[in-house]
């Protein structure tokens, strides 16, 4: 047994008071999860205190929080770690309080129909047939349901919007979690809609492009879901499979990025806008919407310089990095583009690559042919089968 | 005032696939929920669903594993229904969007389970409940015009009118605390089963046995109560679920010793045999001393590949390692039987009605019964989505055919006076939480595996007697935005009402058969007990009658794994 301080946040939407934080000590084992400790103190102490939870396994999704400032499950955090982890951990204080993103309701309960189900609902959530219905399944290969089995993992707690910092910027962002779920269609050979799906989001001005790659999603995900993963996949299939082009410039704007760090290793930053706009053309410099993003970027320009972050000297003729390093970075370019296919990870099927398979692995009827090599309409173990559900019939 | 064609109350698989089927045929729906529909405890259901879908399997195969499966006490004639109508489900389902697995010829993938001839288990990962409950949400929100959602609407009392028809119901806006009267032709419960009535339990805080008791309370008997089924591969710290997947996948079970011991007990069938049995062996085990001192058996997940562990039990290598402390994929994890499932429920035909007209029942809420005396591993989400679908076909039918009832002036006066009562009460009772921990490790300590009439007499005092405590549990919550703690008040008025039918049901039935063991009764006796006991809210306490078992095809044989 070890003593934990629960500071919870508690706020009560009738008393007209702001919210306010109250502490209970609780006697759990350091293995317990929070969940645990909120709901010994719910039976034990105070049963007004306001938290969702179902399964307490992780499963059900409804006990998201913020655990010492980091979201999460109660129920997935044991309490030695919580009181270990964020900021102004002292090994036994652990702090709870609602997510981000989302207005409160009361206590640890927030309002996910306003956000989270808002944007699931906006990424068309739903299979949309590919024609015509087969008599019996689709036929559609392995590794495809495997793959999108990573999205369907989500179990739409709100983790990850809570700590969006895409979203705090941009409240109309549709979001990791969405994302991830438009993701699970996009990535399933049996909708009709890839396309439409695509160009939709690609064409949003809060749509995939919003995200900044910040990895928070990566990070808040109790699952593995890694929807940062799932808006890059989404914008390589937009781009790559697709060739949309957004009135955004998002595609553009990432393609500049790529070209940059290859050509020089690291970012040109007056290449940036330019190229973005105009394309690898010198004439790039005097397209009028190049003109107009750096007039609107000033300000930011002029506080990046201010605090050191920018050498305007760099910026200008970009960056020179040893001979040798530079070629590393291109070897690098070489080996992924040099790749027949895209390479994904997944998290159902990337698989330990330094294990040798069992031979009862072999054996396993659904057993996946290839480690971490796996991705979408990519031929199976069987050269019969067919790769897309186009080419399927009833059987 | 709402007011719709069909009510259904629990949106898990059974609610939502019903408000579905009745929209589908033309009916205006109304699909009310304590929890967010994705929280239902479907969600939990892992390794599969079952349906003889292949060539070479028959529906006639699976309705016999599945007769053999309920030790003779399932009705033929529904189980014959739910395994015809299985393999179109998956198909509906597959259509729908569920991401099933794939074959190595990019067809429908199956997977071992328990008690089962041929592998039939179709699944996600193993997270098939997940997958398909919230592909059935996306058809929710698709048809959104269609079928209203009211999520968070916590169920208080069922209204009938002067005939006794069920006509809606009263439900708690639970954000608000307001009370709504729903009117409607057809109410379809499908709000799941009872595990919190067992301390431990693999069922989510929300599995109050909400809809057992709201149906028993006016009067629709119930049935198959003392079957409960306990889970071979539970947690033995919190209870938590591992999936029967794990065994379907090649994991073998061994006691302290080492030994294989289910070579013993089911030498055929060895780790697939009928839950019931598998059970039974590990209790065994370990009462006679062979387990670990932690009062458990092992679970040895290494036998599986590890790559196919990796790709198809993830759930459980993270329940393991987050839960447990275990890396299945390295060593054995340590389990043993859980209180998992309850085969009994409000007696419904095959249609989803019950004795009450206008009442449905579909999912674990309901006792068709496909399940009798044990059910089947990946038969319950089958049982769910047959039944909850032909739930909403029948009900859509029904509300055709009647005009739209009047609910009784009083309803929400009623219900609002006893909301009133539980925030009204008096400091110094026991609280509520003491009253439901000492009930659950009461059904837990007496109602488990091993019975006999001793341990049922003691848990059917102590029930009786939480009955009276119950009343008086103060609350702290005084408030009406989320005022969970009115809501527990109520939850455990309906755990006792349906631990004290189980406890009843367990008494009167003087044998063993499926899940229920007496130790004073250790023979199966198909001459005086093959027949369903059932249970009824009668004036103050519960009495007991009996019902028939259908048999079509299968007569009882001895039954060995």
């Amino acid at each position: 047994m070890a003593e934990y301080t629960l500071k919870l946040r508690r706020y009560d939407p009738q008393s007209g008071e702001a919210p306010y934080y109250e502490e209970y000590r609780v006697d759990l084992e350091p293995h317990r999860s929070v969940l645990e400790a909120i709901l010994k103190v719910k039976a034990e102490q105070d049963g007004s205190v306001g938290i969702r939870c179902s399964c307490r396994a992780a499963i059900c999704g409804s006990c998201g929080v913020r655990i010492n400032g980091r979201p999460g499950l109660a129920c997935h955090t044991h309490l030695d770690k919580a009181a270990q982890t964020g900021v102004n951990a002292d090994g036994s204080t652990i702090l709870v309080e609602p997510m981000g993103n989302m207005p409160v309701i009361k206590d640890l309960i927030v309002d996910m129909d306003a956000v989270h189900w808002k944007k699931i609902q906006r990424v068309t959530p739903w299979l949309i047939n590919k024609q015509p219905v087969p008599e019996r399944e689709y036929v559609v290969p392995h590794e495809n349901m495997v793959d999108v089995t990573q999205s369907m993992a989500c179990i739409q707690c709100g983790a990850c919007v809570s700590d969006c910092l895409s979203m705090e910027v941009d409240p109309e962002f549709v979001g990791p979690a969405a994302s991830a779920k438009a993701y699970r269609f996009v990535g399933d050979p049996r909708d009709a809609e890839q396309y439409e799906r695509l160009k939709d989001l690609a064409e949003d001005p809060h749509g995939i492009y919003d995200c900044t790659h910040c990895f928070t999603c990566i990070d808040a995900c109790p699952k593995g879901v890694a929807p940062m993963n799932q808006i890059m996949r989404l914008r390589r299939i937009a781009s790559n499979d697709h060739h949309i082009v957004d009135r955004n410039n998002g595609e553009r704007h990432e393609r500049t990025i790529v070209g940059l760090i290859r050509d020089y290793g690291l970012l040109h930053e007056a290449e940036m806008l330019p190229r973005s706009y105009g394309g690898y053309s010198w004439f790039a410099k005097f397209h009028p919407a190049a003109g107009a993003e750096l007039l609107d970027s000033l300000p930011s320009i002029t506080r990046a310089i201010a605090r050191g972050k920018v050498n305007i000297k760099q910026a200008a003729l970009g960056h020179r990095i040893p001979k040798a390093d530079l070629t590393a970075v291109q070897g690098i370019y070489e080996k992924v583009e040099g790749k027949a296919r895209r390479y994904e990870l997944n998290l159902y099927i990337s698989g330990y690559e330094d294990e040798e398979e069992a031979p009862a692995a072999a054996e396993a009827p659904a057993a996946v042919a290839a480690g971490g090599d796996a991705m979408p309409s990519a031929p199976g173990p069987d050269p019969q089968q067919p790769t897309s559900a186009s080419e399927s019939e009833s059987a | 005032m709402p007011a719709h064609d069909v009510l259904i109350i629990g949106a898990g698989l059974a609610g939502q696939r019903a408000a579905l089927a009745a929209a589908d045929a033309g009916a205006s729906v109304a699909i009310i929920s304590k929890v967010h529909p994705v929280r239902s405890h479907s969600v939990a259901a892992a390794g599969g669903i079952n349906a003889a879908l292949n060539p070479e399997d028959s529906w006639e195969s699976h309705a016999f594993d599945t007769v053999k499966g309920s030790d003779y006490l399932g009705d033929q004639d529904a189980i014959e229904i739910m395994c015809r109508e299985a393999p179109d489900e998956i198909l509906w389902l597959e259509h729908a969007g569920v991401t099933f697995h794939r074959n190595g010829t990019g067809h429908l993938g199956t997977r071992a389970f328990g008690g089962a001839s041929q592998a039939r288990t179709y699944y996600v990962a193993d997270i098939t409940g997940q997958a398909i409950l919230h592909v059935l949400y996306e058809r929710l929100m698709m048809h959104g015009e269609r079928i209203s959602r009211y999520e968070e609407w916590f169920t208080t009392t069922l209204l009938q009118d002067d005939a006794g028809a069920c006509v809606g119901c009263v439900a708690r806006d639970i954000r608000s605390g307001a009370l709504e009267v729903f009117d409607a032709k057809s109410v379809i419960l499908a709000s799941g089963g009872a595990g919190q009535a067992f301390k431990p339990t693999t069922n989510a805080l929300i599995c109050t046995g909400d809809g057992i008791a709201q149906a028993y309370r006016i009067g629709a008997p119930l049935m198959d109560m003392e079957m409960i089924q306990y889970h071979p591969t539970t947690l033995a710290e919190n209870g938590f679920l591992i999936t029967e997947g794990a065994r379907g996948e090649g994991a073998h079970l061994y006691n302290a010793q080492g030994e294989r011991f289910m070579e013993k007990y089911a030498p055929n069938k060895l780790e697939l045999a009928s839950r019931d049995v598998v059970s039974r062996a590990e209790q065994t085990e370990i009462d006679e001393g062979r387990g670990f001192p932690d009062g458990t058996i092992a679970l040895d997940i290494t036998k599986v590949p590890r790559k196919r562990t990796l790709e198809a039990l993830r759930e459980i290598v993270n329940i393991g390692k987050d839960f447990a402390g275990v890396d299945i994929t390295r060593e054995p994890i340590h389990i043993k039987p859980g209180m998992h499932y309850i085969m009994g429920g409000v007696k419904t035909d095959s249609d989803g009605q019950t004795p009450i007209p206008g009442l449905y029942a579909a999912g674990e809420v309901a006792c068709v019964s496909v399940h009798g005396g044990n059910r089947l591993g990946a038969n319950s989400l089958l049982d769910t989505l047959i039944f909850g679908r032909r739930s909403g076909e029948h009900a859509a039918g029904r509300a055709r055919a009647v005009a739209m009832p009047r609910s009784p002036v009083s309803a929400l006066s009623d219900a609002q006076g006893e909301i009133d009562a539980i925030l009204d009460r008096q400091s110094g009772g026991r609280r509520i939480s003491e009253i439901k921990t000492e009930l659950g490790e009461t059904m837990n300590r007496y109602v488990a595996v091993y019975r006999d009439a001793d341990g049922l007499a003691t848990a059917l005092e102590i029930v009786q007697r939480l009955k009276q405590e119950a009343p008086h549990a103060a609350i702290d919550d005084h408030g009406t935005v989320f005022n969970q703690d009115v809501l527990a008040a109520i939850e455990l008025g309906y755990m006792l009402d349906v631990a004290e039918a189980i406890v009843v049901a367990a008494q009167e039935r003087r044998e063993s058969r499926g899940a229920q063991f007496r130790t004073d009764y250790p023979e199966r006796n198909d001459e005086d007990w093959l027949h369903h006991i059932t249970v009824s809210h009668d004036g103050d306490g519960p009495q007991l009658g009996t019902a028939p078992v259908t048999i079509t095809k299968w007569q009882p044989q001895a039954r060995t794994y």
